[in-house]
């Protein structure tokens, strides 16, 4: 029934210092369909894996404009994920009432991992089961940041979430050192190259990915499929022969494959 | 509906302005802005206070002149102290520039007027962000808007025609200085509340200052000014 006996609600602690539930909500983050986040100075680039749950129904939005300076892509339970974009929907707003100027991205994520933080600290409450990957441009350039159930919140320069997102963070580690000075149209590249890692040989096509992307002199967009479409043939990205390099570099990189069980022996906190 | 109007019960607060002060002007010029102001505070008609400094620091970035209610005014520097040490505390880098002050100010102004309790005030805000210049003016109810110069109460009429006579984007500082002594002078003769003793502060991307008060040189032998009733009589 149960895993063990401190994991029954979010605020026990077990002997080792760990919080089960705040640990099972970021379980169900690397559960939900990848998603990924790259930036160069100018510009962010977030991309996500659409799946269907089943054959008859459309895929869940998984990428989400705040404001024109600000998107995120979300991977978990996809109805937190929109409470989520709807607050921070909401601050953008009130910013720019106030002020007439755009909300610093640093100062959202704060404030969102922030809310995610108190319920982990309140036995009434459930802790948020998404992660949230975070774009935005403001006075200090463009960023990225990652927001996890734990309230936990770190900046990067690139990253991945979601299931089989191992293979994309490989994929990312190996060239991020060149995306800050990459050009808008060579992010969306390795955004498309890292999102067919996750598919695992499957055939990258428009509907199966959704692109958005934010930069200087270009409010946050979502790229209508046709363009994906088009830049997939360009790139000539779409090959299904190229899965084996991808499950040998996946293979490597170790972790989470498939999302299934995986054994932990650190707290994930440090994720 | 006495219920409705006295829903605050009987208390009453300052909806009528008791010190206050007089004319603030400002322009731009070709490095910033410039602010200028006298340091009269009027009870009533009564030049009651002779060194109260109208024109202040907001963060890093702006300059607030005012003029009308005095204590109103303070109230106001409270209000913006707490906003620029709560952005301060973010200590992220990011700082709220004159745009964002005069913005704040404006939402400040226009909600208390909504309250029936506005805030006495005619406000000026300039600054210099990221090399980019800042003017713009509230009133009490919430008006707002930027400008090349802008000028309250008096200086509206008296200041303002002269500016826009005068006014060029490349002024220099001295230029500028000269520009505004000259509104000033002509605000001094002929407001009756304001007082010889102004200040004038300068805002660019290297910082700001703000001078210490000093007079202007008058003239009061025009013959306009010794006899003000030639050519208009039937007049008072």
């Amino acid at each position: 029934m149960f895993r063990n006996q401190y994991d029954t609600d979010v605020t026990t602690w077990s002997p080792a210092g760990r919080l089960f539930q705040v640990e099972y909500a970021m379980e169900a983050v690397k559960q939900g369909s990848a998603a990924i986040g790259l930036r160069s100075k100018t510009h962010v680039v977030l991309a996500c894996v659409n799946k269907a749950n089943s054959e008859l129904s459309s895929h869940q939005k998984k990428i989400f404009k705040v404001d024109d300076h600000i998107g995120v892509a979300i991977a978990g339970l996809t109805a937190d994920g929109r409470v989520l974009s709807r607050y921070m929907r909401s601050e953008c707003i009130n910013y720019g009432y106030t002020y007439e100027s755009p909300l610093p991205v640093g100062r959202l994520v704060v404030q969102l991992a922030d809310k995610a933080q108190v319920c982990t600290q309140r036995s009434w409450k459930r802790p948020y089961g998404v992660g949230l990957l975070v774009a935005g441009l403001d006075e200090s350039g463009a960023h990225l940041y990652y927001n996890c159930p734990s309230g936990n919140y770190f900046e990067y320069q690139a990253f991945a979430i979601g299931s089989r997102s191992q293979a994309a963070k490989t994929y990312l580690e190996r060239k991020f050192e060149k995306f800050t000075g990459s050009t808008r149209d060579d992010l969306i590249k390795d955004a498309l190259f890292a999102i067919r890692e996750t598919l695992q040989g499957e055939k990258l096509t428009s509907s199966v990915c959704t692109v958005a992307v934010v930069g200087v002199g270009e409010a946050f967009s979502i790229l209508d499929q046709a363009t994906v479409q088009g830049l997939i043939n360009e790139f000539e990205i779409s090959g299904e022969e190229a899965g084996g390099a991808a499950a040998e570099e996946a293979g490597g990189g170790g972790a989470d494959q498939g999302g299934a069980a995986v054994e932990q022996e650190a707290a994930p906190m440090d994720i | 509906m006495d219920s409705l109007l006295s829903s605050e019960g009987d208390s009453q607060r300052t909806q009528y302005p008791y010190v206050t002060g007089t004319s603030v002007i400002g322009i731009k010029y070709k490095d910033g802005v410039l602010m200028a102001a006298d340091m009269g505070g009027s009870y009533g008609s009564t030049i009651r206070y002779k060194s109260v400094e109208r024109i202040k620091q907001i963060g890093k970035h702006s300059l607030l002149g005012a003029s009308g209610e005095i204590s109103d005014f303070q109230e106001i520097l409270k209000y913006l102290d707490d906003l620029i040490l709560n952005d301060k505390m973010w200590d992220d880098g990011n700082s709220l520039g004159p745009k964002e002050v005069h913005n704040y100010l404006t939402r400040v102004m226009y909600n208390r007027r909504n309250k029936f309790d506005p805030l006495w005030n005619s406000l000026i805000i300039g600054g210099v962000k990221n090399g980019h210049k800042y003017l713009g003016s509230v009133s009490m109810i919430g008006v707002h808007f930027e400008d090349d110069h802008v000028a309250t109460g008096f200086g509206n009429h008296l200041a303002r025609p002269i500016l826009r006579e005068e006014w060029r984007e490349d002024l220099t500082f001295e230029e500028g200085v000269k520009l505004l002594e000259k509104c000033m002078r002509n605000l001094l003769y002929r407001d009756r509340s304001a007082v010889n003793k102004l200040q004038i502060a300068k805002i660019t991307d290297e910082g700001m200052t703000i001078s210490q008060p000093y007079s202007l040189k008058t003239f009061w032998n025009f013959a306009a000014f010794e006899n003000p009733t030639v050519g208009a009589e039937g007049s008072w």
